[in-house]
């Protein structure tokens, strides 16, 4: 039996509702935004939610994610509270890091989900020694650090990547690339075509995937995951994706063409697998737009709840500075 | 009945690695990583500290890195919120530059960024200070961290503090700075530094801890306070002696943890002085010293009768050459004569 097999209609269904929700909790956030609703900066992922679901689709709950300033995708598909996460961003106390975190630094521990981090490419080193501390322990856990193409030309991928191999450590690294670091263009900046390559440099296997197909994503993620599992060491996968929305707030990606943006919002993954479920697996497509209803009513509760939760105090600014 | 500790004669290096041995002996989830530390017929780390280590507990607890301190440091991060407590070593203090986003961006800020959800009980050793080796390998590095919220920075001058303080850092949940001074570590044969001041005092060879965040008053006196740390604290002991020939008598106090810093000890025993001088092989502008000047003016400067003055390194980079290095480190003749001009009529 082929690991294509084992993909059954209820686990895209299951996929089809945790992008559903990624997408329109992002598209959510971004219309408070430009209504002047939401506080602080914004870093969105919507186009890129394949790539969260396939991957924390293939983990344990007591498995670790590192994620980036790029969170929300990630968090949601490793199972984090959504009203927590919600909260944090609006800076209440009842966010899931009390307000000290913000829209960069979310973190979900009950499931797995790591304090994001907003230093570009710093969780790959920091995944590696969690994963190493896994194998220290005799754990069967494994730790994901994803990143960005931007990431994979920062010092710590390298030093990352290298010790993670000789370490042979249950790391599976995941880069997403989404072409742009910031406004960047990776042609400009990287004269490989495929992050993935670099990975035979650290003796370690590479992948180039479509980022846009979350079955894809999962069938290679699962080989990943057991491969580092089994204590046969790392994986460097990188995805071909794109983020729809800029960068940051405010950016209204000048850089980029209108006919490369419909290029990647012609392969959808959300609407992909939309049509592989109701054309080829007939499911109703009723049954989507029910799925696609209750999302929209778990976020305005979350949005909702973040915003009737109170300030955090004063004093909790001081509180945390040491264990 | 009274019972005698057993004591065991050791340098400081020694008494680091005993204190290793002892943290991995009672927790598996202590193990070392650096450059150098493990490997078989090696040399233990640059200075030796680690030698054996890996004969003991195996190349899985004693790891021997890539020259890539930034993974490292961040290694150790990822470790310590995994469940482990990382012992990670630079080679040379100097090194940890390479690694200062995951010492200040990650390590210090995890547990605030968690709203205290992870710890991060992980401990850097930093071997400092000047040793004829030039610029870069040889600063006293002390008030980057210190400026660093979330990191506690302590700073042994006796085997006997070495000892007892990286046991309780280890044990500690919090990330620690563990500086050592390459001319206190008493180091043996080929590695032996060939300005070394101190090579061995009786040890106890049971497990104990130092408490982090106290001082030791090494010598008592009337007549001036003189807060120091690692080597100086030996460099102002031998002041204190030639100052009491001329019928000064300096308390000495050993600032062996400075963050967190017991200005309380500090503050008590200027105002039974009245003066403080210190002494630190870190910068003057902007070093611990500057700080612990500051808190004593704000705490205690109606018990002041001269300013507060610092003897410290320059603010200049750490030559290379003997003579030079003897400028530019306080020296014993520096702390005397500092500390007599504070009882000029």
């Amino acid at each position: 039996m082929t690991i294509q097999e084992t993909i059954s209609t209820e686990w895209r269904l299951a996929a089809f509702r945790q992008m559903s929700l990624i997408r329109r909790y992002e598209e959510h956030l971004y219309l408070l935004f430009l209504q002047g609703l939401v506080p602080g900066t914004l870093h969105q992922c919507q186009g890129q939610e394949a790539v969260a679901v396939g991957i924390c689709s293939t983990l344990r709950r007591d498995d670790l994610i590192y994620s980036t300033h790029r969170p929300v995708g990630h968090l949601i598909a490793k199972g984090a509270s959504l009203k927590a996460i919600t909260a944090e961003i609006w800076g209440k106390a009842t966010g899931c890091v009390g307000g000290k975190g913000g829209q960069m630094h979310l973190a979900d521990f009950s499931v797995g989900a790591m304090v994001s981090n907003a230093i570009v490419g710093a969780n790959i080193p920091i995944a590696t020694g969690s994963a190493m501390a896994f194998k220290l322990q005799g754990l069967d856990r494994v730790a994901v650090s994803f990143f960005g193409d931007g990431a994979s030309n920062i010092g710590a991928f390298h030093e990352g990547l290298n010790l993670a191999a000789v370490q042979n450590a249950p790391v599976i690294f995941v880069c997403e690339n989404n072409l742009y670091a910031a406004s960047t263009r990776i042609s400009s900046t990287t004269r490989i075509t495929d992050i993935a390559d670099r990975a035979q440099a650290y003796g370690m296997p590479g992948h180039s995937i479509d980022g846009m197909d979350v079955e894809a994503v999962y069938r290679s993620a699962l080989e990943a995951v057991e491969r580092a599992r089994q204590g046969r060491g790392p994986t460097l996968l990188e995805y071909k994706t794109y983020r729809y929305r800029g960068h940051s707030r405010g950016d209204p990606c000048g850089y980029r063409g209108n006919d490369e943006h419909q290029s990647w919002i012609d392969r959808d993954p959300i609407e992909r697998l939309r049509t592989r479920l109701v054309a080829d697996l007939g499911v109703a497509v009723d049954r989507l737009a029910t799925i696609e209803q209750e999302c929209q009513r778990e976020i305005e509760a979350a949005v909702e709840f973040a915003l009737a939760s109170p300030e955090p105090t004063a004093a909790s600014c001081f509180e945390h500075v040491f264990a | 009945m009274t019972t005698t500790a057993a004591t065991s004669r050791m340098s400081m290096a020694e008494a680091l690695r005993d204190a290793m041995r002892i943290a991995m002996q009672t927790d598996p989830t202590v193990f070392l990583l650096g450059e150098d530390i493990g490997v078989t017929g090696g040399f233990g780390g640059g200075f030796t500290v680690t030698l054996g280590l890996s004969d003991e507990f195996g190349h899985e607890r004693v790891i021997d890195t890539p020259i890539s301190e930034g993974a490292i440091v961040g290694a150790a991060v990822g470790a310590a919120m995994a469940g482990a407590r990382p012992v990670a070593e630079m080679q040379y203090g100097d090194f940890v530059f390479c690694a200062m986003d995951q010492v200040v961006n990650q390590a210090a800020k995890m547990h605030y960024m968690s709203n205290g959800q992870v710890c991060v009980p992980l401990v850097l050793r930093l071997p400092v200070g000047a040793s004829q080796r030039g610029a870069q390998h040889g600063q006293c590095t002390e008030s980057f961290f210190t400026h660093t919220p979330g990191l506690k920075v302590v700073c042994p001058a006796t085997p006997y503090d070495a000892k007892g303080m990286l046991l309780a850092a280890i044990r500690d949940d919090n990330p620690v700075i563990f500086l050592e001074h390459k001319l206190l570590y008493g180091g043996k044969g080929s590695r032996k530094e060939s300005a070394s001041v101190l090579f061995g005092t009786d040890v106890p060879t049971d497990d104990y801890e130092i408490p982090l965040g106290t001082v030791a008053v090494r010598r008592e006196g009337t007549d001036v306070t003189i807060v120091a740390n690692m080597l100086m604290v030996h460099r102002a002991l031998s002041a204190a002696e030639l100052l009491s020939e001329q019928g000064i008598e300096a308390e000495v106090i050993d600032v062996r943890s400075l963050v967190p810093l017991d200005i309380k000890t500090i503050e008590q025993s200027v105002q039974k002085t009245s003066r403080l001088l210190i002494v630190e092989e870190d910068h003057l502008t902007g070093g611990w010293g500057a700080e612990v000047s500051a808190l004593t003016a704000e705490r205690a400067l109606h018990y002041l009768d001269a300013p507060i003055l610092r003897v410290a390194a320059p603010d200049t980079p750490l030559p290379c050459a003997a003579s030079l290095e003897r400028v530019f480190v306080p020296s014993v003749e520096r702390i005397v004569s500092t500390a007599s001009s504070l009882f000029a009529p």
